[in-house]
């Protein structure tokens, strides 16, 4: 990293904010698309000097209704050009964003617009201002409600919402009579601006409203388009929650800083598709989408002829042996160089045109870690995915792993201008350009998370490895001990069961007891597959979970894990010996997962206190009634006696120290 | 809801129909109208001859007597696609779409009744037909886009699930932007979210277009919420006519409803 020049503090004076940098692309490169929209079965598109339009008469509508410097607009919705033109007119006026995950029920929205006093929002369709209108009395600063799309709403009381257009068109004439204002408050701002809050979902307690500067934002988005080589001829495909940091980063900030173009989808079912017909050449996703791209590509197989079969299977050998060499630039020889090139006629390149990869030149995935399995059939297709560790807190990144040094099992080097070491507790600590300005209004926590050098807490237990790179163990307060003291990974085991395709979700119980136990969540899309496959009838997913050829193909799963941590010292203690499968899945909705996905253990521990007893005193089943709460809002309960089935365990292989 | 500023004059009357297949009745003397921007249920238990009272105004069959008035003028024997023509458009009991079709192309058919160019044109596709079609393609988008199904433009509508197929179908009729829209059982065979979906779009549909809507049904809870008035038919005799609350204390539906004998 050391040949890779970087700036950590200084920064264009002229280009310290959003809107100035939307200037100053609409002037050189006006005619190049800023933003592109599915709309009507067409990709509409927007250049840069629209754009810059667009944002100007939304900025000047805002400020004839006397949105003011400091003042927030909460911006929910799906990922449409015209919110994240919302994000940019707020801030040409000194004003602040503040984006909220749209599928939080009314409640959720309600603690984070009350808490940063938010006057304005900018909300997509009516389904969004419903929820606006139902908390609106019990956010007392709220005045002002503009939506992007007018269906459904033309018989509701105007008194306080605004159609987007018509609120442009009061900004147009208001730009007639104070042409210069919009200009004026642009320059007005600086860097050391507050840019925008961005709510941490939060696996415990309420969100944090973590505060960044432009100079946050901004820097950290230059190093990484440097680190990266990212360029204006990017494409991106704009896709997940606008809340969430990294699309802030991914999809604003850094097509800010390089002017490339940004897609937004045309609905949230159509991602898919709409990913095959723009053929992003940068590309973000969790590893969930990555593991659901595989499974659908598992599945489809076995439903093709047998000739095909043989040619897939023959191929991904040869990728797997050369196409991650390849990528990483390693020596293969004239041979392998030549089945490659086959392979990727008649399989690699028709594959990844399905997944709308084919122009792919660089993929990032984080906020969980991925299946070593999945890692490589993506690299060994020649398909760039790497590797970083982040938080909200430091504007994403904290690691990331440099071309030709991808490893599944570690996070990479420090970010450009990041410093990362491990404290004495074991956890990982970092300070850099994108560390947080402070929590909103919650100076306890601010203090307790980043002391006075600047260093911050990532709450995450890890090391360095021998090669310099930086290793996520579980989150630090996560990490438990057994009765006798041994050292109880939940998150370690979990991922290593997440990564067979039939398991969706994972819990593994084991702090303060004898041995691990874990609940297990069927992956509904492929055990329902191989239950058509053979033969097995079920009527829903409760049936299907509890079935018991499921248990079967879940046992062998546990048990073959069970087999690798034995010969690992550390961990062998973390067998697991009983499991049961869940009846639901694991739900955001019931509070039981982040919206990001994450489990929630103190949640799920208190809710199902009744499995895990009946986990370890030995009983052969356990009735539980749940209540679920349904997407609308309502209650209603599951019912079900759930088996509990043993697994074997295996004795650790004798005295083989593993390096930690 | 300003009912009265929605609600206009009468857009189709029935006077004294009556319809009969060979010696089995299966209209008798019925008269109703239908007011412009409403929507109207026609409901009754198994054959009541709803579905022949809604096959009577499409112009399918041709009732013995009685007349139909359609936008103030009485309307001569007509074959179905000519009343299509007129803006009649209709949904059918059981699913009738091009199965091997996808959801675009089988919504691209329900704008044929506007197609003005030749099949000649048609075939060239240039000019007039060309520009024709983007004209009903842009309005398709635009029913795709109202109806949420952008996911399954290019899919076959016969791998849809049924509730998914019912929308279609609706869509389909909505692309012949009718005046007065039938929808025979539109609710049939969905479960409860799916029927909650469907009532959002039938209200949507009045509210949006201002189309005209007589549904079939027989879930009376939706019935009752939908409609601005209701039909009762029984035995193919109207039993009573009115508003939601009207009809529920009507003392002639609820025998109908909860069985009395009928033999006598």
């Amino acid at each position: 990293m050391a040949d890779t020049p970087i700036e950590t503090n200084k920064i264009n004076n002229d280009l310290d904010t959003f809107p100035k940098l939307l200037l100053d692309h609409a002037k050189k490169r006006p005619n190049k698309d800023a933003i592109r929209e599915k709309d009507l079965g067409i990709w509409q598109s927007w250049t840069w000097s629209k754009a810059a339009e667009e944002i100007a008469a939304l900025a000047n509508g805002l400020a004839s209704l006397g949105f003011k410097r400091g003042d927030k607009l909460a911006i929910v919705g799906n990922n449409r050009p015209r919110l994240y033109w919302g994000m940019c007119s707020a801030q040409s006026l000194g004003g602040i964003p503040v984006p909220v995950y749209q599928d939080s029920v009314a409640d959720e929205i309600q603690y984070v617009l009350d808490h940063s006093e938010v006057r304005f929002a900018l909300v997509e369709d009516q389904e969004q201002v419903d929820k606006m209108l139902e908390i609106y009395d019990s956010c007392p600063a709220m005045e002002t409600i503009i939506y992007d799309d007018p269906r459904g709403l033309r018989d509701y009381d105007k008194t306080h919402l605004y159609d987007f257009e018509k609120l442009q068109d009061i900004g147009r004439e208001f730009a007639k009579e104070n042409p210069d204002y919009f200009l004026q408050e642009v320059n007005k701002g600086s860097g050391e601006d507050i840019g925008i809050f961005l709510y941490t979902s939060g696996t415990t307690g309420k969100p944090k409203g973590v505060v960044m500067t432009n100079n946050n934002i901004l820097i950290t988005a230059r190093n990484s388009v440097k680190f990266d080589n990212l360029t204006e001829n990017e494409e991106i495909v704009s896709y997940l929650p606008m809340a969430w940091v990294g699309d802030h980063i991914f999809s604003y900030a850094q097509a800010y800083v390089t002017g490339f173009c940004v897609n937004c989808p045309e609905s949230t079912e159509t991602v898919a598709t709409d990913l095959r017909e723009i053929g992003p050449t940068y590309y973000f996703a969790p590893p969930r989408v990555f593991e659901n791209i595989l499974t659908t590509v598992t599945i489809r197989m076995h439903d093709a002829s047998k000739l095909k079969q043989k040619m897939f299977n023959y191929f991904m050998g040869v990728a797997k042996k050369t196409g991650v060499d390849m990528l990483d630039g390693k020596q293969v020889t004239a041979k392998e160089r030549f089945l490659y090139w086959l392979g990727n006629i008649l399989v690699y390149g028709p594959l990844k045109n399905t997944m709308g990869f084919s122009r792919i030149r660089l993929a990032y995935t984080a906020g969980e870690a991925i299946g070593p399995e999945i890692f490589d059939f993506f690299r060994s297709l020649g398909i760039n995915v790497k590797q970083l560790y982040g938080q909200t807190e430091a504007a994403v990144f904290i690691t990331m792993q440099p071309d030709g040094e991808i490893f599944a099992d570690t996070v990479g080097i420090p970010a450009p201008g990041v410093e990362v070491k491990v404290n004495d507790d074991g956890e990982v600590i970092y300070r850099g350009p994108g560390v947080f300005h402070s929590y909103y209004k919650n100076e306890e926590s601010t203090k307790e998370t980043k002391n006075e050098e600047g260093w911050v807490l990532t709450g995450d237990a890890g090391y360095f490895a021998d090669n310099g790179h930086l290793k996520i163990i579980d989150r630090a307060k996560d990490v438990g001990k057994f009765v006798d003291g041994t050292m109880f990974a939940p998150k370690y085991i979990e991922n290593k069961l997440k990564f067979f395709p039939h398991i969706k979700e994972v819990v593994a119980i084991g702090d303060g007891k004898d041995h691990c136990t874990a609940f297990i969540n069927i992956d509904l899309e492929a055990v329902g597959n191989w239950a058509e496959r053979n033969n097995v009838g079920y009527a829903s997913y409760q049936e299907l979970a509890g079935h018991e050829e499921v248990y079967k193909m879940m046992l062998e799963s546990i048990e073959q894990v069970n087999k690798d941590l034995s010969t690992d010292s550390l961990m062998s203690k973390s067998q697991i010996h009983r499991f049961l499968i869940l009846h639901k899945e694991l739900d955001p909705d019931d509070g039981e997962l982040t919206r990001t996905g994450k489990v929630r253990r103190r949640i799920v521990a208190e809710k199902y206190s009744v499995l895990i007893d009946a986990l370890y005193n030995g009983s052969k089943d356990c009735y539980i009634n749940t209540e679920v709460a349904f997407e609308d809002g309502r209650k209603g309960s599951i019912e079900a006696t759930l088996r509990i089935q043993e697994a074997e365990t295996y004795t650790p292989a004798p005295a083989t120290k593993g390096a930690n | 809801m300003d009912q009265d500023n929605r609600i206009g004059d009468t857009l189709l009357e029935v006077k004294n129909i009556s319809l009969s297949f060979g010696g089995v009745k299966a209209l008798t003397d019925i008269s109703f109208d239908i007011k412009e921007g409403e929507i109207r249920a026609i409901i009754g238990p198994n054959g009541a001859g709803k579905s022949s009272m809604l096959n009577v105004i499409n112009g399918f069959y041709h009732p013995q007597e009685g007349e139909v008035w359609f936008r103030g003028k009485k309307r001569e024997s007509m074959k179905p696609y000519q009343v299509a023509r007129q803006g009649v458009a209709r949904t059918f009991q059981n699913i009738a779409l091009f199965k091997g079709m996808s959801t675009l192309d089988n919504l691209m058919t329900g704008c044929i009744t506007h197609m003005k160019t030749n099949i000649f044109l048609q075939a060239i596709w240039k000019g007039p037909a060309e520009r024709e079609e983007l004209e009903f393609r842009e309005r398709v988008e635009h029913i795709i886009d109202f109806l949420g199904i952008q996911a399954i433009r290019k899919t076959p509508v016969g791998r849809l699930p049924y509730g998914m197929q019912k929308r279609v179908e609706l869509g389909r009729a909505l692309a012949a932007q009718p005046k007065l829209l039938l929808l025979d059982e539109p609710m049939a065979g969905m479960n409860l979210e799916e029927k909650e979906d469907m009532s959002r779009f039938i209200l949507d549909v009045n509210d949006e277009f201002g189309t005209t809507i007589t549904l079939i049904e027989h879930d009376i809870g939706v019935v009752m919420d939908l409609s601005d008035r209701i039909v009762v038919l029984d035995y193919g005799c109207k039993l009573a006519d009115g508003t939601p609350d009207v009809v529920r204390n009507d003392q002639a539906v609820i025998d109908a409803y909860l069985g009395v004998s009928h033999d006598d």
